[in-house]
């Protein structure tokens, strides 16, 4: 951005202090992940930069927290990665194929009601995770489901499909809806329509959908908080009751492996968009 | 001119206008067909259970199921005087009941909630039934304690006889209704839910106004950048958007704690002193700030992707006009931006309503919010209408911005990403 030669001060200034601002806030945004990272090395038992990390010394760095992560022996991070693992992946599937069916119908232009079932749908995304917590806990324990992993995944699917339908309904808002209609009169039924030409092209946005759907199950507290056992324990239940209890460097550890598997599902997301929009032959 | 030679057929025979209307209802209900399991999956778990939530929040039915035989005697009283041996006797044969199914203990802690007293005349009562004679009830249960003789109590025990009650609700908002049956607030010492209210009001408020000034200019720049700057800048507000809650809250925890990064820093420039480090976590600035950061992307991405639509020759056009550029901004920028604001700050807003994990980790007392309060009691006493009843206040603030959201942008209109 720079400035044309024949800029005033006052405006020079003023551009340089909108940088300064925006410099800040991007740092405010992104600097607080990069703490975790050194931190999560550290040979030391606290929770910050000992004097020997501000001076580089590599006795000051260690992996220890990692090892302690893995290989600890009272530690609850196996069980709980194993647990989320699943969890998520069944949500998620039960999120996409629920989500994508509902916004099939949802994005016809037969569809009645759409305004009131779409805001349905949407609602477990709006409402307060503390009342969908209490009120799906109330409908586990009658149905005999809290404490299992059905439970959670189930309520998981709750929490997910709204983002499924939300991004499945943006990429057939661009939709050729003729293809469909070229497919059927070439005696293609319905089914293998789906399959051969309507899939594909909304593929990009059945797996954003979905990539939004593990995270959030993969990232999930407070519902878990009410439903889960000890059995039922996942990573966000052990990192909260670990950041409740004792702070120790080995979520540091943990946090520092989440934030890397989220660079990988950004990586991907932003890619699947890039080829999502180039399908739909938007160019922004 | 009869309407039958103005009708289409097709070839079959049929009227057009009847087969394009069957055409349409076919289409209709495979359309809904697509909907209906996932509106069903819904319906089924989640809708009934919030309204399960409510039948809860008001729902009295204990008291009323423990004494049935008083409650009907009772309906006859008014209350002024004490009353007729009847009752008496019927609250006898009630309470003889309750003891043999040993029931008696929760009776008198529901009691105690209404009236402050019963717990100790209940047991006292228990141990002197047993040499109860017959008849006369009225006299016997008075003589046990002078408070069954006061007309206070038998006023307070009927007031639980209906099944359902508000009483949550008034709760919720530090009320009660007294012994003449008005609403009445509780003393100014002990109204913790309007404290927490107002708080929770204020810190949603603060951090969607902290998050719209500061996700304006970022977003501006994004949009006006070149593609290749702006893409890189867009992993700085979309990383953290895809990066654990936990994750983020523990990164401030280790900021913000008084041995921590930011403290050293302070100290470091001689800010405060290395023994006067100011607390900033466990109170409401721990809660603004992680929540601010936490919220922010949610702000950033409406703004953009309204920035983006705006042509550039419009602002120069303004400048070219003979506005300057603050002018220009406010007159011809800023009005275009406004459906972006609107959808950033209600959803910012509606975010930061309902939010618990944080302010749990960093709030520490003063910090904390409503749905804290709701967690409370839903895990530790284990009051759980009582936390019904909170829980749905909230959820109707919250459905009134939503719905409010949903008439200025439209929920179909939501960017992800």
């Amino acid at each position: 951005m720079a400035l044309p030669k024949h800029t005033e001060l006052h405006y020079r200034i003023w551009h340089y202090f909108y940088l300064f601002i925006c410099g800040s806030v991007f740092f405010f945004l992104i600097a607080p992940l990069f703490v975790i990272f050194p931190l999560s090395f550290n040979a030391e038992e606290f929770l910050s930069f000992s004097d020997g990390m501000k001076s580089l010394d590599p006795d000051a760095f260690s992996l220890r927290w990692y090892k302690d992560m893995v290989y600890g022996t009272k530690n609850p991070w196996g069980l709980a990665a194993k647990n989320s693992f699943i969890i998520a992946i069944f949500a998620t599937i039960g999120s996409v194929l629920l989500g994508t069916v509902a916004a099939l119908g949802l994005s016809s232009r037969h569809m009645p009601y759409k305004g009131i079932i779409m805001a349905v749908l949407i609602s477990p995304m709006i409402v307060p995770l503390i009342i969908s917590g209490v009120a799906i806990f109330f409908f586990m324990a009658k149905a005999g489901l809290a404490a299992t992993h059905t439970g959670i995944v189930l309520a998981h699917i709750i929490l997910g499909t709204p983002f499924v339908v939300i991004t499945v309904t943006a990429t057939l808002s661009g939709f050729d809806h003729s293809v469909t209609r070229a497919a059927a009169s070439l005696g293609s039924n319905p089914v293998n329509t789906f399959m051969k030409i309507t899939l594909p092209l909304i593929l990009p946005g059945v797996i954003s959908g979905g990539l939004f759907a593990f995270v959030t199950s993969f990232d999930e507290v407070v519902v878990v908080l009410f439903l889960a056992g000890l059995e039922n324990t996942t990573i966000p239940i052990q990192m909260w009751t670990g950041l409740r209890e004792q702070l120790s460097p080995t979520i540091l550890a943990v946090a520092t492996c989440l934030i890397i598997l989220s660079t990988l599902i950004l990586v991907t997301a932003e890619l699947l968009r890039r080829r999502s929009e180039r399908l739909r032959g938007i160019n922004r | 001119m009869s309407s039958e030679t103005q009708q289409i057929l097709t070839t079959d025979g049929i009227p057009l206008e009847v087969s394009l209307k069957k055409a349409e209802r076919r289409n209709k209900i495979k359309a809904f067909l697509l909907v209906a399991p996932l509106l069903l999956f819904l319906i089924i778990t989640y809708v009934f259970p919030i309204g399960d939530m409510l039948l809860r929040s008001v729902d009295d039915k204990m008291v009323t199921e423990m004494l049935p035989k008083t409650f009907k005697a009772m309906e006859k009283w008014d209350g002024k005087e004490l009353p007729e041996e009847e009752v008496f006797a019927a609250f006898h044969e009630d309470f003889i009941k309750l003891v043999e199914e040993k029931r008696e203990g929760k009776l008198s802690t529901q009691l105690n909630y209404t009236k402050n007293g019963f717990k100790s005349i209940i047991k006292k009562l228990r141990r002197k039934s047993k040499n109860f004679e017959e008849g006369n009830y009225k006299e016997q249960i008075m003589a046990v304690h002078k408070r069954w003789a006061n007309v206070e109590y038998w006023n307070a025990i009927k007031r639980r006889a209906p099944a359902i009650t508000g009483q949550k609700y008034l709760k919720g908002m530090d009320m009660y209704k007294n012994e003449t049956g008005k609403i009445v607030s509780v003393s100014e010492d002990r109204r913790i839910h309007r404290i927490l209210w107002l708080r929770t009001l204020e810190i949603a408020f603060f951090v969607t106004l902290f998050c719209f000034l500061m996700a304006y200019p970022i977003a501006h720049l994004l949009a006006t950048l070149p593609m290749k700057y702006s893409n890189l800048l867009m992993i700085c507000v979309l990383l953290p958007f895809w990066t654990s809650l936990l994750v983020r809250t523990a990164s401030w925890m280790i900021l913000l704690q008084q041995q921590g990064v930011v403290n050293d820093f302070f100290v470091g420039i001689g800010l405060v002193a290395d023994d006067a480090r100011p607390e900033m976590m466990y109170n409401k600035t721990g809660t603004y700030v992680a929540m601010t950061q936490i919220l922010l992307p949610f702000m950033v991405l409406p703004l953009y992707s309204v920035m983006k639509t705006i042509s550039p020759s419009l602002m120069r056009a303004g400048k070219s006009l003979g506005g300057t550029p603050i002018v220009a901004f406010w007159k011809v920028y800023f009005p275009l931006t406004i459906p972006g604001i609107g959808a950033g700050c209600l959803l910012c807003f509606i975010l930061a309503i309902g939010y618990y994990i944080t302010p749990a980790l960093v709030g520490g007392a003063s910090g904390t919010l409503i749905s804290n309060q709701i967690a409370f009691h839903m895990k530790s006493t284990l009051d759980w209408s009582f936390a019904s009843a909170m829980g749905l206040m909230l959820l109707t603030g919250v459905l009134a911005i939503y719905w409010v959201y949903n008439k200025l942008v439209g929920i179909d209109n939501i960017k992800l990403g």
